[in-house]
């Protein structure tokens, strides 16, 4: 019993022997790596919180005048559909469907990535245009401070995913592949996670009426 | 074993990317129809976003209340608490600072 379920959280199952029990130390360790990320996030959210008025703004746009509600809500539902079918790749993972199944997922999941990144970039493109630019306020710092720095992540993962399927192709499922794999997965839903803080504070929370 | 069948792991995804859809879903649309103002708005999408930030952690991130899995809560949970002394603290100290200039 006790060996059926050894991991906290995600895990790949008793079926899948040492890489089971190895995956024990390396997802705890990245959980650790997590959670220094979620304190730095935390405290960026906490100086964009401090100039987030109207004296932040020195005069400058607004967020009424720089953000897209409805560009938001798409990246918000592209997001959050990749992270479901980056569940759909580690449940393929878990019960063994099959590198072919996995990697489609995987893929799936990338091209969603991309497309929350595309749709992203547009949106900063129009901020710069309005002048919205970091340099014209603390508001503009702390917000091109805050929400590229998960850009950064989402593209970082994106290439994660990239090196995944090369590692699949080349290596196999070896145990190593597939702890990788977890860890990304957490990556990937923890991204979803502190994009829900974004969008409730900075678009939601700016564009409240 | 006691390791649950891919079918009834896959309905637990599709039940949690249902609940995290609906809680986007109400958020963004009291904000695009206007539906709701002020304090109660702020408070309402607050609440929403920590109802969602829970289903992704129950759902996808599976985290629970289940013993052998509880060094990943607790991890979260001191994090959280170091979080909310210094984020807390920031705005603390800086909104009152803003008081009195």
């Amino acid at each position: 019993m006790s060996g059926s379920n050894l991991h906290p959280g995600l895990n790949l199952g008793a079926r899948h022997g040492s890489a089971h029990e190895g995956a024990e130390t390396v997802v705890f360790g990245f959980w650790i790596f997590l959670m220094s990320d979620l304190v730095i996030f935390g405290l960026v959210f906490a100086s964009y919180l401090t100039v987030a008025n109207p004296l932040g703004m020195a005069g400058g746009p607004g967020p009424a005048d720089a953000f897209d509600l409805r560009s938001i809500f798409v990246q918000t539902m592209i997001l959050l559909t990749s992270s479901l079918t980056f569940g759909f790749a580690t449940l393929a993972l878990r019960h063994e469907k099959g590198r072919t199944v996995i990697a489609g997922w995987l893929g799936v999941t990338l091209l969603l990535g991309l497309a929350f990144l595309t749709l992203e970039l547009r949106d900063f493109a129009h901020m710069i245009e309005v002048g919205a630019v970091p340099q014209r306020s603390g508001f503009w710092s702390a917000f091109w401070g805050l929400v590229p720095l998960h850009g950064l992540h989402v593209a970082l993962g994106c290439l994660w995913i990239a090196v995944m399927l090369a590692q699949m192709a080349l290596l196999g499922l070896v145990p190593v592949v597939k702890t990788r794999l977890l860890r990304l997965g957490l990556f990937w839903h923890f991204l979803d996670l502190i994009w829900v803080a974004i969008f409730s504070i900075v678009y939601l929370g700016g564009l409240m009426p | 074993m006691s390791d649950p069948d891919h079918r009834s792991e896959a309905r637990l995804y599709l039940a949690g990317f249902g609940l995290a859809l609906t809680l986007t879903l109400v958020p963004f649309g009291l904000v695009h129809w206007g539906l709701m103002q002020g304090k109660a708005l702020a408070i309402t999408i607050a609440v929403l976003a920590v109802a969602q930030i829970v289903v992704h952690l129950r759902f996808f991130l599976h985290i629970d209340l289940s013993r052998q899995k509880r060094e990943d809560l607790q991890l979260i949970l001191f994090t959280v608490l170091l979080l909310g002394i210094m984020a807390f603290g920031t705005l603390w100290i800086m909104g009152n600072l803003a008081t009195r200039m």
